[in-house]
């Protein structure tokens, strides 16, 4: 018995075992329905073996979508227990599994999945390329992602949830103060998912500076590709930190070394400083691609091309560069000295102006445009005011020395959730909103849609608002409670209220996909919104190889000049395509790497050991395998156009 | 310089006026450190909002003007390049203000890392404020007492206070007094207060240490000196001496009311503020075994330097 123990839950409660029914009946609904379908071989064929970069990207908008959900419920909890005083809904070791949750399945797992994607939906497209450079290699990145995410979710289940918050701070996140197995939990998940992103930064890279369209100067891509480059830059740059910082903490729980113990030569901060290093990248690896999902929108419903192209770019770049400079503003307050802390203060507060740029750039785009104000176009709209407002705070939060008194309070808080929802979350909506026609074949209802922007947009400034003023009236962070006599009672049920008006909000967009599904008309054509750059002007629904003839442009708005100006986009002649092959490989190493994952987790080292040499069975099959991939004939290619082209 | 004080006058009211009659904890400062962090406050609320006024005007100007609502139908919007002037002013304005933000956070930061300037002449007291699962432990080595939860300090005199911890990472802050600061296990951190005026004020741990967080608060009591000296020796009459028997006890999780003692645990378990180097730590309940490798690892160092 004593070896089953190890699994059981430290903390349960009613709402866990409940939980624990729900999985089980969806699982064994999963699988009745699919093979009831008779299903399992399409799921096998078309899914699970893919390597086609939209197939992937859907997979990974499903995941961030139900990420989402997940990482929503917790904050609702969270809001719940803090909406009254002495609110005793949630004991604080349940809290603060809750909040530890929530923060790394929003970050990790719900906005990255969400930025990859688009980046692998759109970026191939807007380029004019077949595929991304390794697609088998992305696809191993989709799966490593995906058990990396599925092993993280298991935990509130098997054996307990990390509690040390998502930044996970050593001694806290040692053994010696969250003995059970959440937080090992927390490095390993991490670690696996983070290898897939590391995988598919070197791929976008590889992908945007070797497979562009003839005539796509880098000066001429369309600037979310610009966005994606430079956040992939970041992503090869920062990875490898948490990395190597997640291999260090993964060593401490499990083998006993003492890198961020306080003990034994350890330090403690050392896994701040390492944490942050790759932390504070990661949000601009977050906020870039939205910046360019942004852009798109923005000049498509403006109806204009983006204004000071040349500056937008350059203030990415400089972006990327200041991002990497700036980790030691999440903890001003550790006794670094005024030198140290100053020059933190002074790169951060320099980031301003380059997103200022941005800002001013988005404005005169609108300028002597012709606006049309569809539902992606309002959420970029409501995106400029709500994260100027964020930015304000940030340039407070950056003057280190009243940063003593907003550190480790709602005020951040209030900060941070005011830049990453209506910078990250209103773009993956936005991108959502204006990609699924190309993604699906239909558009998503708009008067729906316009509900949920404005049920967000309202839910979004009551549910954070209020915290900024109960930050400044002395309310730390992460406590599972407070007393009526503090008197944040009020304010705080304030934020509950719009916790449950932006929960509408999701329930609407769910209901919208829905209604959309069963009443939207089809024949839509390929350019619904009538946009300006490349993915629009290959068929909708997208062929597997994407473009039947590689298009040639003159602009990053080459399909804007074919519409407009007559420039010939597509002038050559329909060849034979050289395809990749499917692979299953991706997703079995991925299912080892998940089991891996969970044998380290519970220190089992006979399986741990057994999948690592699965995995390099894996690695080792492929470098002997013999796979030219294929070709697609043009007599396949024509029948493909000519139907497609009566779609329209 | 007129300007300035109307607009924070101006930023104080509004503040204020939203949230009710008492004013905000961290902008009713009680003293000079507390004072210098409100005023960069609300300094920077006043000037950032002028920022955010501009783009909401420019938004709703184009989003009224340029709507294709109101467009003719044949309306082709123009293709701009974008203009060097413009793009000046948009860098330029920002470049300035935070050139200036840049200034007033330097001189701030040495401003609040060092002894209040308006007690410049007094001797500072100086505090040791230890935690351990979920408390705070008072130690006032010039007095020879220790309490437990709570903090009583003089008026009118900076107080200097040296923050460390018997575990996680806790962040030592009383927002009316001043801004927080981390107290960690392998090093001491020291944070400049001062008190104005005699009143009572919370303090609390605001990072996040495991399940008994939210109620690692104390209470701050400030006097005057008279007062504080009167306390003094009353504890030094009334209250018992602090025995490291005692001190280990006080030290397991959980959560304690207020106590108070005579002497401090200094000398028993003295806080971590040698160089920081691994040889260096006075952590209890090692092992011979570490002990052993903690000298080899001086050695290592002399070997090194």
């Amino acid at each position: 018995m004593e070896f089953f123990e190890r699994f059981a839950i430290p903390n349960p409660s009613l709402a866990i075992y409940a939980s624990m029914v729900a999985i089980g009946l969806t699982v064994v609904a999963i699988i009745a329905g699919l093979t009831y379908f008779k299903k399992w071989g399409y799921l096998w064929r078309e899914w699970l073996t893919t390597v086609d970069h939209k197939r992937i990207g859907i997979m990974y908008l499903l995941s961030a979508l139900i990420m989402l959900f997940r990482g929503g419920v917790d904050a609702i909890m969270l809001r719940a227990q803090l909406a009254v005083p002495d609110n005793k809904l949630l004991d604080p070791q349940h809290y603060n599994e809750v909040f530890s949750t929530h923060g790394v399945i929003m970050v990790m797992f719900m906005a990255m999945p969400f930025i990859f994607a688009f980046m692998n939906y759109v970026v191939p497209l807007q380029i004019g390329a077949r595929d991304v450079a390794f697609p088998r290699l992305n696809a191993l990145s989709f799966w490593l992602f995906f058990f990396g995410a599925m092993l993280f979710n298991i935990s509130f289940v098997i054996g307990g949830s990390p509690d040390a918050g998502w930044t996970s701070y050593f001694p806290l996140a040692g053994n010696d103060f969250s003995q059970h197995v959440g937080t090992n939990y927390y490095m390993i998940a991490i670690q696996i998912s983070g290898i897939g992103s590391l995988m598919t930064g070197i791929n976008m890279i590889t992908t945007i500076m070797k497979m562009r369209a003839p005539g796509m100067t880098l000066m001429k891509m369309p600037m979310f590709t610009w966005s994606v480059l430079v956040t992939n830059l970041i992503i090869v740059t920062v990875f490898p930190v948490i990395t190597v910082a997640l291999a260090m903490g993964t060593m401490d729980r499990l083998f006993g070394t003492h890198f961020f113990a306080t003990t034994n030569g350890g330090m403690d901060m050392l896994w701040a400083n390492l944490f942050w290093v790759w932390g504070h990248p990661e949000v601009y690896i977050l906020i870039l691609p939205a910046f360019g999902i942004y852009s798109e929108i923005i000049s498509t419903f403006a109806g204009r091309n983006l204004y000071g192209y040349k500056s937008m770019v350059a203030s990415m770049v400089i972006i990327s560069a200041l991002s990497c400079m700036v980790w030691a503003h999440h903890f001003f307050t550790m006794g670094q000295g005024a030198v140290a802390n100053s020059f933190f203060s002074i790169t951060t507060m320099m980031i301003a102006v380059p997103t200022g740029v941005k800002i001013f750039n988005w404005l005169f785009t609108l300028w002597k445009g012709k606006i049309r104000f569809t539902v992606p176009m309002l959420y970029s709209l409501g995106f400029i005011p709500l994260f100027v407002i964020g930015g304000m705070t940030g340039v407070m939060l950056a003057m280190s020395a009243a940063d003593y008194q907003y550190h480790n309070t709602m005020f951040l808080v209030a900060h941070f959730h005011n830049t990453i929802i209506p910078g990250v979350v209103f773009a993956m909506l936005a991108g959502l909103t204006y990609y699924w026609p190309k993604m699906f074949g239909f558009m998503l209802n708009e008067r729906i849609g316009k509900w949920s922007f404005w049920t967000l947009t309202i839910g979004f400034c009551l549910a954070f608002f209020p915290m900024y003023i109960t930050g400044l009236d002395g309310q730390a962070r992460r406590m599972y409670t407070y007393s009526e006599a503090t008197g944040y009672g009020p304010l705080n049920m304030v934020s509950f209220v719009g916790a449950g008006v932006m929960a509408i909000s999701f329930a609407l967009i769910v209901y919208n996909v829905y209604y959309s599904v069963r009443y939207s008309p089809r024949n839509i054509g390929a350019d619904p919104w009538d946009a300006r750059s490349l993915e629009w002007a290959t068929h909708t629904p997208v062929p597997e190889y994407n473009f039947a003839v590689e298009p040639q442009v003159a602009s990053s708005e080459g399909f804007w000049d074919a519409k407009k100006k007559g420039h010939a986009l597509f002038p050559g002649k329909v060849e034979k395509i050289h395809m990749p092959n499917n692979s299953g490989v991706p997703f079995i190493m991925g299912a080892i790497f998940f089991v891996l994952g969970f044998s380290l987790v519970f220190s089992l080292w006979i399986p741990a050991i057994l999948s690592l040499i699965g995995i390099l069975a894996c690695m080792a099959l492929r470098s002997f395998e013999q796979d030219h991939g294929r070709y697609i004939s043009v007599k396949e290619i024509e029948e493909t156009e000519t139907k497609l082209r009566g779609a329209k | 310089m007129k300007v300035k004080s109307a607009l924070l006058l101006l930023v104080l009211t509004i503040a204020t006026v939203l949230t009710g009659c008492e004013p905000l904890m961290v902008l009713d400062p009680k003293g000079p450190q507390a004072e210098r962090q409100a005023h960069d406050i609300l300094l920077s609320i006043g000037i950032m909002s002028f920022i955010v006024i501009v783009v909401f005007a420019i938004l709703i100007y184009v989003l009224i003007k340029y709507r294709a609502s109101k467009a003719s139908p044949d309306y082709e919007p123009p293709h701009i390049e974008g203009n060097k002037w413009v793009e000046l002013i948009c860098v330029g304005i920002p470049v300035i203000i935070v050139t200036y933000f840049s200034i007033v956070s330097v001189q701030s930061n040495n401003i609040v890392e060092a002894k209040p300037i308006k007690y410049q002449d007094k001797d500072p007291l100086v505090i040791y404020a230890s935690s351990s699962d979920w408390k705070w432990h008072f130690s006032y080595p010039e007095q020879n007492i220790e309490t437990v939860n709570y903090l009583y300090i003089p008026t009118d005199r900076p107080i200097e206070f040296k923050l460390y911890s018997y575990g996680p990472i806790t962040s030592f802050w009383i927002p009316q007094l001043g801004g927080q600061k981390y107290a960690m296990s392998d090093m001491v951190t020291t944070l400049h207060l001062a008190a104005d005026e005699p009143g009572e004020m919370m303090g609390r741990n605001a990072n996040f240490s495991g399940k008994g967080t939210a109620e690692n608060t104390f209470n701050v009591t400030a006097m005057s000196e008279k007062d504080f000296d009167k306390w003094v020796k009353d504890v030094k009459k009334t209250a018992k001496p602090l025995s490291e028997k005692k001190f280990d006890e006080l030290l397991k999780p959980g959560h304690l009311g207020q106590m108070t003692f005579t002497g401090t645990h200094l000398k028993f378990s003295p806080a971590p503020e040698h160089d920081h180097s691994p040889s260096a730590k006075p952590e209890e309940g090692q092992t011979d075994h570490s002990k052993m490798e903690m000298d080899m690892d001086m050695s290592d160092h002399q070997n090194h330097e």
